[in-house]
């Protein structure tokens, strides 16, 4: 996501406008907020509504609802259908998934293949997690297969890295054919970063309604809509990746003779291997991120009984199943980062193959001891139910016990917040007459970004309002400001004082890991039992995952502050409270707005999931229009999301780059 | 195993014994592929998807569970990209049902259970509001149920703002000190109800029956003026002369079972089996106790009701 940011902060800076008078823009913000409190006196007096007016909607939804069940059902080239095109394309995913779904817990019934033994597949990762990064990880590796079959989890996670395991090579190579094709021509790079900037400011949920209209229902679409989530940080990294190849090396390969494709696969695609790693690594997050939601248009496997924990308000077995879908991220990241990382290691040559290939040869030893052990002992191939264990009564209970005795205290502080900040803001923000926010947002771009950004705001503005979502857009903008300045006052300060020990960082960061990959449906519930029903707990629910950009940008900031700038200031004498103030903070606000624009982003994403509590924002028509397949709802609203996301990206992009410039601290 | 084995003899002796009646069967199973069976996200519905299931697994075909969300099943029904539903509820599904049904999904009969979805809450507050289960009582002790959002009126927990129930058409036509607060989807109704039980704080939300809250929760549905389809239609019917919406929801909507359009031509005995199929009140909560009170998965509650209800199912299979 940072790759958007970057390449948004370069066009503001190619449009190089004068550096906007801070004045101008505080007069502008003044102005929007008289309007938005004057507004209602206005609007009672006279008839001027100050919503988009219904007749100036245009029936964008339905033309596009239309279009995909035309698109989906009888277009096509003569004979050849539409639907028969994406009806094939799913049945030869079908495949690959139904060979690892087969290994992995169904077994091959067709040759007498039974599954593979859980102990064969813990003992395996950890050999692996042994082979590529030392004991630590080997262990780390053995012990989450260990959890995950502890606790009963053994088949639905399975079901789940099957997805994993044929998603992510998938998305990987679309992600990597693409990317090539962007480092090849200018105009498809161009095409494809606008593609992409929608495609992650989209929320999930929303790719699913076409996808169910295009693919049908059940484990292959639910593969599509998490390929289509997690290709774009890969392509952004072969992307990135093959245009940070020093020149040199690639000179070298030239003077060498290489064709043009030997240049592209013996030069830059190992020169930019570990880029490209880490594009591979976000893949693997992606897709993970994706279990839970994939379950609402037919995966199975954890994320499905997760949802059903939670429908039965089982919390903790859901939170036991979200655990497991954690340990299956990190153990892929883990292995993924220790085979970008691992040096080249050659064994010597006189050494005897065996010692050469112990790994190889240990997990061989464990398959067929654990296959024919397991004729005898079954306990072996699945592991009984009765010597699985669950604490999920006991988290359960610790909930609910939490709940009925912290209301007391939390109840009063929830009707203060709701009373006296939230109601106001949302009122203000319903009040605000839509020509102010065109003039508002329209001005600023203008002054920050220059010409081009304005109409791109401009258009962007428009088609929320002409498509019939501007109270809906406004509800998310209010719940996103309320979040984002909670996540500011929350992250902002845990961010500085993660920089100050390199013990509480890495607490933190650990923190900030568990936080982003748990699977957020699980927290809603207590926070609906603690804040119940309303706009708090949204904002709350939000709060929980969208601090973390705050926390990690404000981090990484200050500690890049130049080591030379920080002695100086040392030197003329400032406490470390001046230091703090007047040195660090102002020369790492950048990263810091950085890190508030992701925060943003994030926020918007949640407010498709947090419409599981209830609300009247962009998220909701998301959640809205999935079960009818209402696909120009579901694309209007989640389009609207990534609008809002654009714009406060553009915005604030630009304001950064400005500042950096003039700190002086590009070149 | 034994299970397997005791099932799979009940049925040769029914198929022996349809043989006998001259009703000669067609092979069974008429095709290998996996018939398809819908599964959602409460538990009487997975149980009875999986007691289906398994009977027919028995039979001989081979069944494959489908989870799906609760609206967009039906599309993906009628596109044949699923085969059975066993639980299709009047109140919440009705539109969609109907509309897929001019897509090709395929009616397959009721059950003689019944089903009703209305204001309910849970028993304490009987004594906190004296007059309950009356809707006039319940108007009465509005200020109770009132939140800082809401106050000075009563806040109505809703259901999902789509699922189509003009909550707030009926507090305007009968005049009630009530708002309502819609949630986004069942499992933050049940977060609700649970707090505030473990509170013993006033709560009144929307339920339905039968699901597992009954097993868990003691309360009562509010009674509103009775139901007349008038009602809906008519302003002129009911206490508002202006208004429609003046009435409570219908005491005992339909539960049916629907089908995919190629389901009767692909696998006819399956189809003439699951037309039989049916459950009633009293079996299917019995069915979701065994999972929501005696902590059995869905698939384990399947077989231990296939084990004793024999009588029950062996009717449909004839």
């Amino acid at each position: 996501m940072s790759a958007r940011s970057d390449s948004a902060s370069l066009e503001g800076e190619a449009e190089g406008f004068t550096v906007p008078g801070p004045k101008s823009l505080v007069w502008c913000l003044l102005a929007v907020l008289l309007a938005g409190i004057a507004a209602p006196w206005v609007a009672q007096g006279t008839d001027l509504s100050m919503m988009w007016p219904e007749a100036w909607h245009i029936p964008i939804q339905s033309w596009i609802t239309d279009f995909f069940k035309w698109f989906g059902n009888e277009a096509g080239i003569g004979p050849l259908k539409v639907r028969d095109i994406t009806r094939a394309l799913s049945a030869a995913l079908e495949v690959p998934l139904e060979v690892t779904e087969g290994i992995l817990f169904r077994g091959l019934p067709d040759w007498d293949i039974k599954p593979l033994p859980w102990v064969v597949v813990v003992i395996g990762t950890g050999l692996l997690g042994h082979w590529l990064g030392g004991v630590r990880l080997g262990l780390f590796c053995a012990l989450s297969g260990l959890y995950i079959a502890v606790f009963g989890l053994w088949a639905d996670a399975m079901r789940t890295l099957s997805i994993v395991l044929v998603s992510v090579p998938v998305a990987a190579l679309t992600g990597l054919a693409l990317g090539i094709w962007a480092t090849r021509s200018k105009r498809a790079a161009k095409a494809l970063g606008v593609v992409f900037d929608v495609m992650q400011a989209t929320p999930h949920m929303a790719y699913l309604v076409p996808v169910v209209v295009l693919f049908g229902f059940g484990q292959v679409p639910a593969m599509m809509a998490t390929v289509i989530f997690a290709m774009p940080p890969m392509a952004r990294c072969v992307i990135l990746g093959i245009a940070t190849v020093p020149a040199d090396i690639i000179e070298a390969g030239r003077m060498s003779g290489s064709t043009r494709r030997q240049l592209l696969w013996k030069v830059e695609i190992p020169a930019a291997h570990q880029t490209l790693m880490l594009g591979l690594n976000q893949v693997v997050m992606q897709t993970l991120a994706m279990a839970v939601i994939a379950s609402l248009v037919g995966a199975s496997g954890l994320g499905q009984k997760l949802l059903f924990s939670l429908q039965q308000l089982y919390i903790g077995k859901a939170t036991e199943q979200g655990i497991a879908i954690v340990l299956i991220a990190v153990v892929l990241d883990r292995l993924t980062q220790a085979w970008a990382y691992r040096a080249p290691h050659y064994e010597p040559e006189d050494k005897p193959w065996w010692q050469r290939h112990r790994h190889l040869l240990a997990f061989l030893a464990v398959l067929v001891a654990s296959v024919v052990l397991a004729r005898f002992l079954p306990a072996l191939l699945t592991l009984p139910k009765e010597l699985t264990v669950s604490v999920g009564k006991e988290i359960d209970i610790g909930v609910r016990w939490f709940s009925k005795n912290a209301y007391d205290y939390i109840g009063p502080v929830r009707d203060w917040i709701t009373v006296w900040l939230l109601l106001p803001l949302r009122n203000f923000y319903l009040a605000l007459p839509w020509p102010v926010v065109f003039l508002a947002l329209g001005y600023a771009g203008w002054r920050l970004a220059g010409v081009q950004t304005m109409l791109l705001i401009l258009a962007m503005v428009a088609t929320i309002a002409l498509s019939g979502m501007w109270e809906p857009a406004m509800m998310t903008l209010y719940l996103v400001t309320a979040a984002a300045v909670l996540c500011v006052l929350i992250g902002v300060p845990i961010g500085i004082w993660a920089s100050r020990s390199e013990r509480v960082a890495r607490g933190v960061m650990t923190m900030c890991d568990t936080l982003q990959t748990f699977p957020s449906f699980i927290y809603l519930i207590p926070v609906i039992m603690l804040l119940k029903v309303g706009d708090l707990a949204n904002i709350v629910a939000i709060l929980a995952y969208a601090a973390v950009p705050a926390i990690r940008f404000t981090y990484l900031g200050l500690r890049r502050v130049p080591v030379v700038t920080n002695e100086a200031a040392r030197a003329t004498g400032c406490t470390p409270r001046q230091r703090l103030f007047k040195v660090e903070l102002p020369i790492a606000m950048p990263e810091i707005m950085l890190g508030i624009n992701q925060t943003i982003m994030m926020a918007l994403a949640m407010t498709a999931i947090t419409a599981l509590i209830g609300s009247r924002d962009l998220g909701q028509e998301i959640y809205k229009a999935l079960p009818g397949a209402d696909t120009g709802r579901g694309i209007m609203a989640g389009l609207g999301i990534a609008f809002i996301g654009i714009i406060a990206d553009r915005l604030i992009g630009a304001w950064a780059m400005k500042r950096k410039r003039e700190l002086g601290m590009l070149d | 195993m034994l299970r397997k084995t005791i099932l799979s003899a009940a049925f040769s002796a029914a198929v022996a014994g349809s043989f006998v009646m001259g009703a000669a069967r067609a092979d069974v199973p008429e095709s290998s592929e996996p018939i398809k069976i819908v599964t959602n996200n409460w538990t009487s519905q997975l149980v009875l998807a999986h007691v289906v299931g398994d009977l027919l697994m028995d039979m001989g075909y081979n069944v494959e569970y489908v989870p799906s969300d609760t609206q967009l099943q039906f599309t993906a029904i009628a596109a044949g990209d699923m085969d059975f539903q066993v639980e299709v509820w009047e109140g919440s599904m009705a539109e969609s049902f109907n509309n897929a049904m001019a897509d090709g999904l395929v009616d397959m009969g009721a059950h003689n259970a019944v089903t009703r979805e209305d204001w309910w809450y849970p028993s304490y507050m009987n004594d906190m509001c004296p007059g309950l289960p009356d809707w006039k009582a319940l108007d009465d002790c509005a200020e109770l149920f009132a939140t800082v959002e809401t106050a000075p009126k009563g806040r109505f927990v809703g259901p999902p703002a789509d699922w189509g129930k003009h909550y707030s058409e009926r507090i305007d036509a009968l005049g009630m000190n009530y708002e309502e607060v819609a949630v986004g989807q069942a499992a933050t109704l049940w977060a609700e109800l649970q707090s505030a039980y473990d509170r013993q704080e006033p709560i009144v939300l929307f339920n339905w029956t039968p699901n597992f809250i009954e097993a868990k929760f003691d309360g009562e549905f509010v009674v509103f003026p009775e139901y007349d389809p008038a009602c809906l239609t008519d302003p002129a019917w009911g206490m508002n002369p202006d208004a429609v919406y003046d009435c409570g929801a219908p005491a005992s909507g339909y539960l049916k079972k629907a089908g995919s359009p190629d389901l009767e031509a692909t696998w006819p005995a399956a189809y003439a089996f699951l037309q039989n199929v049916n459950f009633s009140n009293d079996q299917i909560a019995a069915a979701a106790a065994m999972v929501d009170v005696d902590g059995m998965t869905p698939e384990e509650a399947a077989e231990q009701w296939i084990e004793s209800n024999k009588d029950v199912w062996s009717a449909w299979t004839m």
